[in-house]
């Protein structure tokens, strides 16, 4: 027999692996035994109803094909489409990771240029960077009244940190032949750090992005279970409060299949900008 | 005294020992280089080339003493002094052309696009770069290309004075004579001053023309200043048969094996220290007993 290639014989087993745990997942919710007639007492107290139980995966499917086929209706505030679900949680992730850039990578060049920024600010980056991001959500619901840049805020506050620590290390590791390089060459400050520091940095900066932009996408489901009203999070919560559970796993597939494409785009980026030396 | 193009007056270079005292490299060295001249320095490691080296780029400065380019001090890095470091340097994120642009743009930042692209182009092909080379990234270069990329991206920078740092340091034998032939080869188109610093005795032979000698440190000192007295266009297979070239590769090897340890730990006293200029060419008097010499020399360095 032709042996297949690597690739190949992986796709196989992964197909193999999805077939075998979905049936069993099938199998073992729909086999539900249909008891002996039971006595009146037994009816009076409700137990010949059929218990709740965790939903097949042919219902997911299905409940995934009626949302996906039309995944951006809006029937009021209770009843929106994946689609806009996910589509404002994007947006928030979005919005405070696009304002963590603009402060991170500034501040991380000025701390990976100059040592006594280094040492000024450490301390006040090794107490906040340990936060979890949801403590911060009273103090921002309280200062900026607002659920929605509460939850912007704390987006930003939870990916601020490792792009900032990434970008300062990346930058104080430029290798001084480099930089020497630019002095050689008569650049000044904004030149060298945008033509010489900014690209020897930029994979250890982007990799710092990647791990952002993935803590934001695990923050935003918990911050908008809390600030409810749209996104992702407050869909599945509210699912759950509806017990459409079929909607919950539907949207926890969602949540993961988003995220992994948001990952894939920083990859790429991050490919982009790597050099070997 | 004359006044050379280059001059170096007075230079003393101390650091920190870590025990609290100072230890001083070199104090009051003090040597000048002529326009369109090419000068090597040969030392043991730790002589204090590599730091005399920095001062000329400007990239550290000189505990006390001054260098005057054109009768001006200069203080720190310019574009008028070119640098081949040792390790390359080029940036690994940009292709040999690139990097070659990189710096004719910072020179002459006025010049177009195509104009800056021809003038690289040009470069590059003098070291033997041409085609789809020039547009690999340094990585995909070997070790050789590399350093031609980088003294392309030197000369093309037309800067006074070029400062060469071990450039063929990391490259094997075979390498480092096509590049040392290629060097002759731009040098003599564009008579470049060039100061480099070399480990190998037949490579400063082969390209300088004189040749600074440094005693060991601390207090290190260049301490004599060899002329090279063996007529250009030099081809290294024609040298080693010219009757001076056993005689100065003796006196040279001499002065590393013996007379650097010798003069090594003198203080200077206050005193500017000059090196004294050497001068051996057998060709000058009558060549009658110069069998005998060579072979004599030939000994020498054999043993």
């Amino acid at each position: 027999m032709q042996s297949l290639s690597l690739n190949k014989r992986a796709a196989i087993l992964s197909v193999v692996l999805l077939a075998v745990f979905l049936g069993a997942w099938e199998i073992s919710v729909t086999r539900q035994v249909i008891g002996e007639a039971l006595t009146e007492y037994e009816i009076l107290m409700g137990l010949g109803q059929q218990r709740a139980a965790v939903p097949p995966p042919s219902d997911v499917f299905i409940k995934a094909w009626e949302q996906l086929s039309d995944p951006f209706y809006d029937a009021g505030p209770n009843d929106k489409g994946i689609g806009i679900q996910l589509a404002y949680s994007i947006y928030r992730v979005l919005s405070g990771f696009g304002l963590a850039v603009l402060v991170a990578l500034p501040l991380g060049f000025l701390i990976g240029m100059s040592p006594v920024a280094y040492k000024a600010l450490n301390p006040f980056i090794q107490v906040l960077r340990p936060i979890s991001p949801l403590a911060w959500m009273p103090l921002a619901l309280f200062i900026i009244q607002d659920a929605n840049a509460s939850a912007v805020f704390v987006i930003f506050i939870c990916s601020i940190w490792p792009m900032l620590l990434n970008t300062a290390f990346g930058v104080a590791g430029v290798r001084a032949d480099w930089v020497n390089v630019a002095r050689t060459h008569e650049l000044g400050s904004l030149r060298t750090a945008l033509t010489v520091i900014l690209p020897a940095a930029a994979p250890t900066i982007l990799t710092g992005m990647r791990i952002s932009i993935g803590i934001a996408w695990l923050v935003i489901v918990a911050a908008e279970m809390l600030v409810g009203g749209t996104g992702i999070g407050y869909y599945v919560w509210n699912e759950w409060n509806n017990l459409d559970l079929t909607s919950v796993i539907f949207s926890i597939l969602m949540i993961g299949v988003v995220g992994m494409l948001l990952d894939a785009f920083f990859a790429a980026l991050q490919r982009a900008v790597t050099y070997a030396e | 005294m004359k006044k050379n193009f280059l001059s170096i007056e007075r230079l003393t270079q101390t650091f920190p020992d870590g025990a609290g005292g100072t230890l001083t490299v070199f104090e009051n060295a003090s040597f000048g280089i002529d326009k369109g001249e090419f000068v090597c320095i040969l030392g043991h490691s730790g002589c204090g080339k590599s730091t005399i080296m920095n001062v000329l780029a400007g990239l550290s400065e000189p505990t006390s003493g001054v260098v005057k380019m054109d009768g001006v001090a200069v203080s720190g890095p310019s574009l008028d002094r070119g640098v081949v470091f040792q390790n390359y340097s080029l940036l690994p994120w940009l292709s040999a052309l690139k990097n070659v642009t990189f710096g004719i743009k910072a020179r002459y930042r006025n010049w177009s696009r195509d104009k800056v692209i021809e003038h690289a182009t040009r470069y590059l092909a003098m070291v033997g770069l041409e085609g789809d080379v020039i547009h690999r990234k340094p990585s995909q270069l070997s070790g050789g290309m590399r350093q031609r990329v980088s003294i392309a991206r030197a000369f093309a920078n037309q800067p006074k004075l070029l400062l060469l740092d071990e450039p063929f340091g990391a490259l094997d034998a075979l390498t480092r004579g096509t590049i040392q032939e290629e060097l002759l080869k731009v040098w003599s188109q564009t008579e470049q001053t060039v100061f480099m610093i070399t480990h190998d005795i037949d490579e400063a032979i082969l390209l300088a023309d004189r040749i600074l000698l440094m005693t060991n440190g601390p207090f290190a000192r260049v301490a004599e200043s060899v002329e090279i007295t063996i007529p250009r266009p030099r081809v290294r297979t024609d040298i080693v048969t010219h009757p001076n070239y056993y005689a100065i590769r003796n006196h040279l090897v001499q002065f590393l094996g013996k007379r650097s340890k010798e003069l090594a730990g003198q203080r200077s006293d206050g005193e500017s220290q000059s090196p004294d200029p050497v001068r051996i060419d057998l060709t000058e008097p009558a060549p009658e007993p110069e069998p005998d010499l060579v072979r004599a020399q030939l000994k020498a360095v054999n043993s």
